[in-house]
């Protein structure tokens, strides 16, 4: 452990002098960073470590691109209250994503990139950083751009509907790791749900405009929507093991909450059919729209930058 | 040679006097994060924490701060386990660290919902018992869920028009 220096009050003598000392005394650049630090992650017995990995990709890579794209927001939301909210819904997402890639991570190791063998970024950092978008496993409802206010909050409406629904049955998974990130994210998606189906009925109460807007945002996600219900194999063998959740079984308890939010809108579900995917391959398998490697060329290029470098 | 009851209360109380980096009138303690203090079999000091939110930018800062602490107070080979089962909750802020948040002029948790089945979905604003800490008017409105940090919900006193924190109930 590095000599910890411990700052002298009386030492007025250059506003310098605290900056030249080593920096063990901050969290950042120290060997904190890992979140499951002392967490057991041993893998549950009969299950396949390759499948419990890809499963933890999906549901973070989810987290973490929806996370990007709301931090988008900052600093440009209707106003600051708004502003304030999304940031921190991002910074849930955030946070769950890190959980999941290190769960990942340290789930099956081979999937981490490899970097120079001095770096120091760690395993869910090469994950978030060092992948291409054809090895991210996020449904493409992520990582579309932003449209306006309206549709960010039909957005966020239609994923923590989807992402509460899987994690409330997730908090009973074999895995301990997966379930105690579940039962966690449960509590805050239940505040990310109600803040956007809040706003869902303002909007389409509000003004002609704002019921517009709303409507057209609906319109415009709403063929991506399926995706998240279609079983993918992972999931399928997820579920199968007892550590995941087949999402086409939380489907109807899903429209449940979105015809409530479309009852007391009085707003119509669309009638638009789904986005196919590439030769029936979607977010899941790595093949994603043109928005993804957008999204990933600005979230990861100073990482790329910097393979050795220490945040 | 010291005992090993009296090593692990002097590393409790060192564990103990850590504040939280946002609430420095909590002790990690107070706020619950801090779950416990044991010697591990390999003689370590290993303290356990329960993270607040997923993404609280606090915990490895928390994490710092006790290892620091913990080395500062003789244990060289401390260290720091997370804990994340069961979730944190508000319940777990102790009483004495309600009466520190409420001198702070933040207002204090209510308790956590308990749920039994599906989480209901709430389209009308949160309805919470709670009074102004500067002034204790009852008459308050909310003005977002999300305050300062995701931790706060943003209230505002309709009698002495002060905005102020409160903790949200998890």
């Amino acid at each position: 452990m590095a000599e910890v220096h411990t700052h002298d009050p009386d030492d007025h003598e250059s506003a310098y002098a605290g900056l030249l000392v080593n920096d063990a005394h901050w969290a950042f650049g120290t060997d904190f960073e890992d979140p499951l630090a002392g967490v057991d992650t041993t893998v549950p017995d009969g299950v396949d470590a390759s499948t419990l990995a890809t499963y933890c990709l999906m549901l973070g890579d989810d987290a973490l691109v929806l996370s990007q794209r709301l931090s988008e927001w900052c600093s440009r939301a209707p106003d600051l209250e708004e502003d304030i909210a999304l940031a921190n819904i991002a910074l849930d997402l955030l946070g769950q994503s890190r959980l999941l890639l290190a769960r990942a991570a340290a789930a099956d190791p081979s999937i981490v990139p490899a970097l120079p063998e001095d770096s120091p970024v760690p395993d869910e950092d090469r994950l978030a950083f060092f992948r291409d978008d054809l090895q991210f496993r996020n449904v493409r409802l992520a990582e579309v751009a932003n449209g306006d206010f309206a549709e960010t909050v039909v957005r966020v409406l239609l994923f923590s509907s989807w992402r509460l629904a899987v994690f409330e049955q997730l908090s009973s998974s074999r895995d301990a790791v997966l379930a105690a990130v579940a039962a966690k994210g449960v509590k805050e998606m239940a505040y990310h749900r109600d803040f956007s189906a809040r706003w869902f009925l303002t909007l389409a109460r509000g003004t002609e405009e704002s019921r517009r807007r709303l409507v057209a945002g609906l319109e415009q996600l709403w063929p991506l929507w399926p995706e998240l219900f279609e079983t993918h194999s992972a999931e399928r063998e997820a579920a199968a093991a007892g550590v995941g959740v087949d999402p086409a079984q939380v489907a109807a308890e899903v429209d449940v909450v979105l015809e409530q939010v479309f009852a007391a809108s009085g707003v119509d579900r669309p009638d638009r059919g789904a986005l196919a995917g590439i030769q029936g391959k979607k977010g899941r398998d790595g093949h994603h729209t043109e928005a993804m490697s957008k999204i990933l060329a600005e979230m990861q290029v100073v990482a790329r930058a910097h393979p050795r470098g220490r945040w | 040679m010291l005992r090993r009851e009296d090593v692990l209360a002097r590393a409790r109380a060192a564990a103990e006097s850590v504040v939280d980096p946002e609430l420095p009138m909590l002790t990690l303690l107070d706020l619950g994060v801090l779950r416990g203090v044991e010697i591990a079999e390999d003689g370590a000091v290993v303290a356990a924490i329960t993270p607040t939110y997923s993404g609280c930018p606090a915990m490895a800062t928390m994490r710092d701060d006790l290892q620091r602490t913990l080395q500062e107070a003789g244990f060289d080979d401390a260290r720091v386990r997370v804990e994340l089962d069961p979730a944190w909750t508000t319940d777990w802020i102790t009483a004495t660290g309600r009466d520190a948040l409420a001198a702070a002029g933040i207002s204090p948790p209510g308790a956590a919902p308990r749920r039994t089945g599906p989480v209901a979905l709430t389209l009308t604003p949160m309805r919470r018992d709670i009074c102004c800490p500067q002034c204790a008017s009852a008459a308050v409105e909310v003005t977002s869920e999300f305050g300062s940090t995701a931790c706060k919900a943003l209230y505002r006193c309709l009698d002495c028009l002060e905005p102020f924190d409160h903790v949200k109930e998890i």
